[in-house]
């Protein structure tokens, strides 16, 4: 049983090798001329200065539910489409049901205007 | 092996649970229920429910602490609130929570073969590996999913609608057209 675990094992490690490959070549090759800009957290960003506990937009809440209704409705998706011919009419009923649903919310999200940023 | 890796993974949970509710900053417990949900993944893993670990890691340690991570943000918790219960009554409320929970398990696994949450233990296990054989470990789920809980399963759907209106009622531009 636990032999089933070893490519598992090869990917964790093949992806860290990787990562701190990266980050110790990056660090051995590259070439050094700091500037003021280039040696702020994040150039070309924000500047982070002052408290960071300020409120944010609620305009994130919204992505992220919407993130998560859809990633839940494609969490419910995979389990049919893995069985989806032994599951046979009845079952894909059910799912249309499902994604119509969802549809709806999503057109009612996009008609009040919850996709857009603005 | 396989106890070695299970002790492992629940006292990272059970370490992780007690720095969520220990922690001083909101994002520092979140991180903390993050480790928890992870070690949950492990645990999954180890009971071969590799689909259920799986969408732990993509939903819960994933998606929703996103979420948790926004409300924090959104609800402005720099500074220190009231408690809404005075330090005694948190006591109390803890120790009957937890006294009763641990009734629950010990009632649980001190019971005989037919009440407790042990019954009929064997036999049910080796009908699930039969058919986690049969129909592979994503079947088992989705066969009862989509025949005997199909009204839960579209009930669900319906659950998910609500939370979007919900979202676009509570996040929706107030400056659009229609004026509400």
């Amino acid at each position: 049983m636990a032999k089933s675990y070893i490519p598992l094992l090869i990917i964790l490690g093949v992806t860290v090798l990787n990562a701190v490959g990266m980050a110790v070549a990056s660090h051995i090759l590259n070439p050094r001329r700091p500037t003021p800009q280039k040696a702020m957290p994040y150039e070309s960003g924000m500047i982070p200065l002052g408290d960071t506990r300020h409120r944010f937009s609620i305009k994130f809440y919204m992505v992220a539910i919407s993130f998560i209704v859809f990633d839940l409705e494609t969490i419910f998706l995979v389990p049919w489409a893995v069985r989806v011919r032994e599951l046979g009419w009845g079952p894909f009923v059910a799912v249309f049901f499902f994604v119509v649903v969802l549809a709806v919310g999503l057109v009612y999200e996009w008609k009040k205007g919850g996709l857009e940023w603005e | 092996m396989t106890d070695v890796l299970f002790i492992l993974f629940a006292v990272v949970a059970t370490g992780g649970a007690i720095g969520v509710v220990t922690g001083r900053s909101p994002v520092a417990s979140l991180l903390f229920m993050v480790a928890t949900l992870a070690s949950l993944a492990g645990i999954y893993v180890l009971f071969e429910a590799h689909f259920l670990a799986a969408i732990q890691v993509l939903v819960y340690a994933g998606a929703i602490m996103v979420l948790f991570l926004f409300v924090i943000m959104l609800l402005n918790l720099g500074h220190d609130y009231r408690a809404d219960l005075k330090y005694g009554s948190w006591t109390l409320l803890s120790l009957v929570v937890v006294g009763l929970t641990a009734g629950v398990l010990v009632h649980g696994l001190m019971g005989t073969e037919e009440t407790g949450l042990r019954a009929g233990g064997a036999e049910v296990a080796a009908a699930i590996d039969a058919a986690v054989v049969e129909k592979g470990a994503v079947g088992v789920i989705a066969d009862p999913l989509f025949t005997d809980w199909v009204v839960a399963f579209e009930l669900m759907g319906l659950l998910l609608l609500v939370a979007i209106v919900a979202a676009v009622v509570l996040a929706k531009p107030r400056d659009r057209e229609g004026g509400n």
